[in-house]
């Protein structure tokens, strides 16, 4: 008979993250502070860049920046007035799946950032002025973007790994997507895809969870949208049958940046803990684990060159980034190679597996320091439909993960004959150009 | 929430600062030198900087490669940072493993072995870091600038260093610029979280006070006043995207025109945080430039800057330039703001404004006990802790009319450094 699990306070879990869905779809969850005289929020909506018609990537993302820009009840410079005038922030976003809300306040003003929040939300009015303007704003980062070497290399990569996907398509679009849009397709999405349906609000801070759900549900409980929403099905992504690469050449750069990986396991597949874990062995642990080992601190050729696993909803990346002298590029890509290799024929050390673990299990407060950190936390719980208590769990479910299990997750993912490979930076070939 | 700090100095020099904080079971240590690009001399920038990154390249209690996994094995977060007056490495641990990072920061402040075989990797890692940089395409012309603002203090130069002095640099620099500023008496060790103060002091006491005292040689006052004349640079290079930059002579820290300037900044490009940890700011588009640049269509963004810094500095604004607009278009525009702010008060609840975002700023940075650690010694480097407890105090002290004065004085066109960024149109 297993022991039950004891409850570690300091850690959210069911004991008091609070939660109520309202008849209309939304989630609403808070965890009270008092330790600090602030709120964080933090929220989603399935509005996501998956929705944008081809020609017009980007329009989520657009939409979603459009919001604050003037609502039936405030203009640009009064919702603004409001909000920096208290020292508060808030923002939208748009990802592939979601469109996001992130703000903070002072205790105090949570009333008038919930309030501002909920305008901005139900009631945008996508001003021709600030349409144009953003618009304009919109471009220039693109064109900012397009001159980056991390932007780059990391765009590309998600291209050839996931071609005609909606995860291989920057949710901020391209310029000539961007030139296609109209004010009226912002009017648009809006209408059809803003939808409390899946809504998921969260607050932690100096609030106490029912004046905290009276605020959301006296703002929010009468949005309905009554337009079905149509979501694709997302195609099947699988990898290369031989390794692809692109290498986008920028000048007068003096570091070329390098994204290279492969496939890597959804939020809720099975292996995705172990593929954490191992993860961090890889190219996390100490300074930058196995990959930072060899390409920094023993060949001394990159600041930085590090793992990451990007979980998601469909699918998932797992990728090596580095940045290294144009002349060690090659050097730099059959280094990481051999590690990946090594990692894909051996088990893990016994030894790097409990460091890991403890790793994981050791920072998991230190992640939780902030409300907003915590925010997210929970809207990660409800994203992924891991359950309240995830987090109290989280320290025995690191501990079980097995070197038998990375190892079967390295060999699911990473292939080092079918990898992605992309690079952006100064060519060494002076007839190629940008 | 405690707000006692327990203040001590070791008969070594060492100054130690404690607050119990029981809000998470953590702890955050941090050990901070009075040492940075500002001790440096021609032919050795970015020297401090690069000591820094010999700290994790062993002593022989902790080899390299031992220190940093020890700290991640315990679950610890770790980071070190070189600025302009100090340098300083921190651990946010368990709080039952704190022992291992009061441990590992008083043995490598005075054991690092600076390894030559290490120095030699050393020297590409951080060449390969001042590269990433310089993929940046405004950091040539911010060298430039900074060059130009400065004619001998080493503000001048950047944090990383000159690649020129980065391949020169030896190993008995390094080791020679080490045991001249680490030791306990240049020193301050600051720790918050979740200790009681008598037994945290009992272990400070164990690990750094058998550490020996060396004396740092007196700097010179390089203090420099504002420029008399306008500077001007212009680069080109690849893109699209036009950029402007302005720099201004700002006062130290600890001049009470700082609290001035900084409610300056906040009224002309939106509130500054100095928070280190504490997640971002606030938007700044009631500021002034704001709505005279981005709201005119000027502009595409502006963003300001103040440093907090023992000797007078830089304070900064940067413009993206809409594509349909010119660096002079806005910098007219600019200079009507500022006139403005020569001639006409501030009406006293913009000042109040300031105040309010401050006193948010510093809600949100006290969430995050790293980030109140962080404090107790920064502010330490350039004054007292005091100067950050009375900070909003300080600003809610200014007047409109010192407002006036204050930018008379700093930010007439004569005292500035103009950069421009001019994006090569592709053949």
């Amino acid at each position: 008979m297993t022991a039950p699990l004891m409850t570690n306070p300091s850690i959210p879990g069911a004991h008091d993250i609070h939660r109520l869905e309202l008849p209309n779809g939304i989630t609403l969850l808070v965890r009270s502070n008092f330790n600090s005289s602030s709120v964080s929020i933090s929220g989603i909506l399935g509005a996501g860049s998956q929705l944008d018609p081809k020609q017009k990537l980007g329009l989520a993302h657009f939409t979603s920046l459009a919001l604050m820009r003037g609502t039936g009840n405030a203009d640009f410079q009064s919702i603004f007035e409001r909000l920096e005038s208290a020292g508060a922030s808030l923002g939208f976003g748009a990802s592939v799946h979601n469109t996001s809300v992130a703000g903070r306040s002072l205790a105090e003003d949570l009333p008038m950032l919930i309030d501002t929040m909920a305008d901005c939300l139900l009631n945008p009015v996508f001003p021709e002025e600030y349409f144009e303007r953003l618009k304009s704003q919109l471009l220039t980062g693109l064109a900012i973007r397009a001159q980056d070497t991390a932007e780059m290399s990391s765009l590309t990569f998600d291209k050839l790994l996931f071609p005609d996907h909606p995860y291989g398509v920057p949710e901020d679009g391209y310029p000539e997507t961007i030139m296609c849009i109209n004010r009226q397709d912002l009017v648009d999405f809006h209408a059809h895809h803003y939808s409390p349906r899946n809504m998921v609000m969260v607050v932690v801070g100096a609030v106490k969870p029912q004046d905290a759900f009276a605020l959301f549900a006296e703002r929010l409980s009468t949005w309905n949208n009554q337009h079905p929403q149509k979501i694709e099905k997302f195609p099947a992504a699988d990898l290369p049958p031989k390794t692809r690469r692109e290498d986008v050449y920028l000048a007068e750069k003096s570091q070329t940046d390098i994204v290279m990986g492969s496939l890597g396991p959804r939020r809720s597949a099975p292996e995705y803990l172990a593929a954490l874990v191992g993860n961090n062995i890889l190219g996390q642990f100490g300074m930058m684990g196995r990959i930072g080992d060899a390409v920094r601190e023993k060949a001394g050729l990159a600041y930085y060159a590090s793992t990451s696993i990007n979980s998601w909803i469909e699918c998932g990346s797992w990728e090596v980034s580095a940045g290294v002298n144009p002349v060690n590029t090659e050097k730099a890509i059959r280094l990481i190679i051999d590690e990946l290799e090594r990692f894909r024929n051996e088990t893990v050390l016994p030894t790097e597996l409990e460091d890991s673990q403890a790793n994981f299990i050791g920072r998991l407060p230190l992640s939780l320091e902030s409300n907003s950190g915590v925010a997210n936390a929970i809207l990660n719980l409800e994203r992924f439909n891991l359950g309240l208590d995830y987090l109290q769990q989280y320290p025995e479910l690191i501990r079980s993960v097995t070197a038998v299990q990375i190892l079967d997750a390295a060999q699911k993912y990473l292939h080092p004959q079918r990898l992605v490979i992309a690079t952006a930076g100064p060519s060494l070939d002076k007839g190629k150009t940008a | 929430m405690s707000i006692q700090i327990e203040n001590v100095t070791l008969p070594n020099g060492l100054k130690v600062f404690l607050k119990e904080i029981h809000t998470s079971p953590i702890i955050s240590h941090w050990v901070w030198y009075r040492v940075g690009s500002r001790y440096e001399t021609a032919g050795k920038t970015g020297i401090s900087h690069w000591v820094e990154h010999m700290q994790f390249k062993g002593t022989p209690t902790f080899p390299a490669g031992v220190l940093d996994r020890a700290i991640s094995r315990d679950g610890g977060l770790w980071n070190a940072f070189t600025h302009l007056d100090w340098t300083t490495f921190f651990e946010t641990m368990p709080a039952a493993k704190i022992d291992l990072s009061l441990q590992l920061e008083s043995d490598r402040m005075v054991n690092s072995l600076f390894d030559a075989t290490e120095v030699e990797s050393e020297r590409t890692v951080i060449i390969s870091e001042r590269e990433g940089n310089e993929n940046n395409p405004l950091f040539k012309l911010e060298e430039s600038m900074q060059m130009a603002a400065f004619a001998h203090h080493p503000y001048r130069n950047e944090v990383i260093g000159n690649l020129a002095d980065l391949k020169s640099i030896t190993r008995d620099d390094l080791y020679q610029h080490y045991r001249t500023y680490y030791n306990p008496s240049n020193a301050i060790v600051a720790i918050a979280g979740d200790f009681k103060i008598d037994e945290m002091a009992r272990k400070i006491e164990a690990y750094y006070a058998p550490l020996q005292a060396v004396s740092v040689p007196d700097m010179v006052d390089l203090r420099e006043p504002a420029l008399h004349k306008e500077e001007r640079i212009e680069v080109s290079g690849p893109g699209e995207t036009t950029y402007l930059e302005l720099t201004w002579r700002s006062p130290a820290a600890g001049e009470e025109d700082f609290f001035g300037l900084s409610v300056l900044d906040s009224l002309l490009t939106g509130p500054s945080s100095l928070n280190m940890f504490g997640g971002g700011g606030i938007s700044n588009k009631t500021s002034r430039l704001y709505r005279a640049l981005v709201e005119k269509e000027l502009a595409i963004s502006i963003n300001g800057s103040v440093q907090a810094t023992i000797d007078p500095y830089l304070y900064g604004i940067i413009i993206t330039v809409r594509p349909d607009s010119t660096p002079d278009k806005v910098l007219n525009v600019l200079d009507g703001e500022i006139n403005k702010l020569m001639e006409t008060r501030v009406p006293e609840e913009e000042i109040q404004r300031a105040v309010k975002q401050a006193r948010a700023l510093f809600a949100y940075g006290s969430e995050n006990i790293t980030n109140q650690a962080f404090w107790m010694g920064y502010s330490e480097m350039f004054a007292h802790y005091a100067w950050f407890e009375n900070y909003v105090k300080s600003l809610q002290a200014v007047t409109p009319d010192q407002l006036m004065s204050i930018a008379k004085k700093y930010l007439a066109p004569q005292h500035r450094v103009i950069g421009i960024y001019h994006p090569e149109v592709a053949a």
